[in-house]
């Protein structure tokens, strides 16, 4: 890593890089202690026996019948949250929009109460009510309400995404729609709307990371067979290698959530530097702060 | 038509979600901080490390780090942190776990309170003789910190709703009490809305109040 001057402090020179030197040192040491606390606990527990971690590297068996299934479960539930919540949350953040303040009002409350709870709460009562209500068979049900409990929390996140794409489009293209003569809804569909899901793109992308990562909890929760609940299965019929497993699921997760995060920021960079948008971006980072409930008031 | 509450501790289930969210919160505030000061120090070494642990563990999903302090750190490697009773030791391992993964968070919103301070700002800092101590002390960090009251509120709740997740090792609190609820009680809906506004309690005030503070603490530029 190249030394680059920050707010924070020059480049180095010679006496800031001895002292930086020492730094480094007492940190290598500091982490090294750490290193060898863990490796040695692990070793005691015959967790680093390579028998454990040999299946995940010469047995096909270990992926074709537990990790690809499972990713495959986890990958299907997430892409069905995103398709299913990206309409209902575009429709709900035009709602928010809307002239008529009743109608914000009623959209507002319903976005701020689905961000204001826990998606586990929603998930939870999305597969007693599927079970009590419905009669989806039981082997389906985990994905039913792990699916209907992301749509109702991220459609809601989605919503304020989409509200904030709008909001960051120049008010002359409203002023130049109406120019042309066109009604509020031709506005919204022609002219707003295809220029908002640009700018939003890299939210929307950074916001799918958080409906990967909340996948697992149907797998924790409601015996949904994604990548977390091959755990125990596969540390079952592997000889106890739970660390190994966790390792090699943790890793999954880190790759796939990486390269997203990755293609968010390259897009969001792209948005910025183009010449033919209007340059608005609504950026990865908002995300965090539009999934918070009571931060925004419902009026422009 | 509220009969079907009693026998059951609704809030003590709240009150563990409570004590989940502050202990965690303080301590991802103090090792957050950490990782902060070492993600924007000069020493390169510290700043990979910083940087490599925000980028692992935002991209693991929390209940995979829950369940590994259960099933990893306790049962294989036999970790309790001190407790003798599995109700304070699943208690302390999900804390552990809401602090691993919240400091990464928590180091983020510090670190781009930091960057929100002009450039412009140090530079004349140096310009009137002041050190680096100086100018972290009287120019940079009072304004980061007002900066960043609002990402940090933003934290907070997004913590207070996860420590649901720690239902995933069997920590009484009010997630798990519900699963408990609906399983025994024909009143799913009821139910239900009891644990919503439950959490409505929790967040939307936390949430109006701290982006009032953050409001006001807020620079003008």
């Amino acid at each position: 890593m190249k030394d680059k001057p920050t707010v924070l402090y020059d480049v180095p020179g010679p006496r800031a890089h001895r002292r930086n030197l020492a730094w480094s040192l007492l940190f290598v040491l500091v982490l090294a202690a750490v290193v060898w606390w863990v490796v040695t606990s692990l070793a005691d527990k015959n967790q680093l026996e390579w028998s454990k971690w040999a299946p995940f590297f010469t047995d096909a068996r270990v992926w074709e019948t537990y990790i690809l299934p499972a990713l495959k479960n986890t990958v299907i539930a997430a892409a069905l949250a995103m398709v299913i919540a990206l309409p209902l949350g575009a429709f709900l953040g035009i709602l928010r929009l809307s002239d008529h303040r009743s109608v914000r009002a009623v959209a507002g409350t319903v976005v701020e109460f689905f961000r204001a709870i826990p998606v586990l709460i929603l998930m939870l009562f999305a597969n007693a009510a599927y079970s009590e209500f419905t009669d989806i068979s039981p082997d389906t049900r985990p994905l039913y309400a792990v699916v209907t409990g992301l749509v109702l929390y991220n459609a809601s996140v989605l919503a304020e995404v989409v509200r904030a794409g709008i909001l960051a489009l120049p008010a002359g293209q409203t002023d130049a729609a109406k120019a042309i003569g066109m009604r509020k809804g031709q506005t919204m569909v022609h002219v707003l709307l295809p220029q908002a899901v640009t700018a939003m793109l890299p939210a929307l992308v950074s916001q799918l990371v958080v409906i990967v990562k909340d996948t697992a909890l149907g797998g924790a929760m409601l015996g949904f067979s994604e990548l977390l609940a091959s755990v125990r299965p596969m540390s079952a019929n592997y000889g106890a290698n739970t660390i190994a497993c966790f390792t090699v699921v943790a890793v999954i997760f880190i790759v796939l959530n990486f390269a997203l995060t990755t293609f968010a920021s390259r897009l969001e960079r792209r948005l910025r530097r183009g010449k033919k948008s209007t340059g608005a971006v609504v950026g990865a980072e908002a995300v965090e702060e539009l999934a918070t409930p009571g931060e925004h008031p419902d009026t422009r | 038509m509220f009969d079907f509450l009693q026998g059951y501790d609704l809030l003590g289930a709240f009150w563990v979600t409570v004590q989940l969210t502050v202990y965690s919160a303080i301590g991802s505030l103090v090792w957050g901080t950490l990782l902060a000061a070492m993600r924007v120090s000069p020493v390169p070494l510290m700043r990979g490390f910083g940087t490599a642990y925000v980028n692992i563990v935002r991209n693991i999903p929390l209940t995979v780090i829950i369940v590994f302090t259960s099933l990893g750190l306790f049962q294989t490697l036999g970790v309790s942190l001190g407790a003798e009773r599995f109700t304070t030791i699943n208690f302390r391992l999900a804390v552990l776990g809401l602090t691993a993964y919240t400091s990464a968070f928590v180091c983020e919103a510090l670190r781009s309170g930091i960057n929100t301070v002009p450039l412009g700002q140090v530079e004349a800092a140096r310009a009137i003789g002041l050190n680096f101590p100086q100018v972290l002390r009287l120019i940079v960090l009072p304004q980061a910190f007002r900066s960043v009251v609002g990402p940090l509120a933003n934290v907070l709740i997004a913590l207070t709703k996860n420590t649901t997740v720690a239902a995933a090792i069997g920590v009484a609190e009010a997630a798990l009490l519900m699963r408990e609820m609906i399983e025994n009680e024909a009143q799913l809906l009821l139910i239900s809305v009891i644990f919503a506004v439950g959490f409505l309690c929790l967040t939307l005030p936390t949430g109006l109040f701290l982006g009032w503070v953050a409001k006001k603490a807020a620079v003008k530029r």
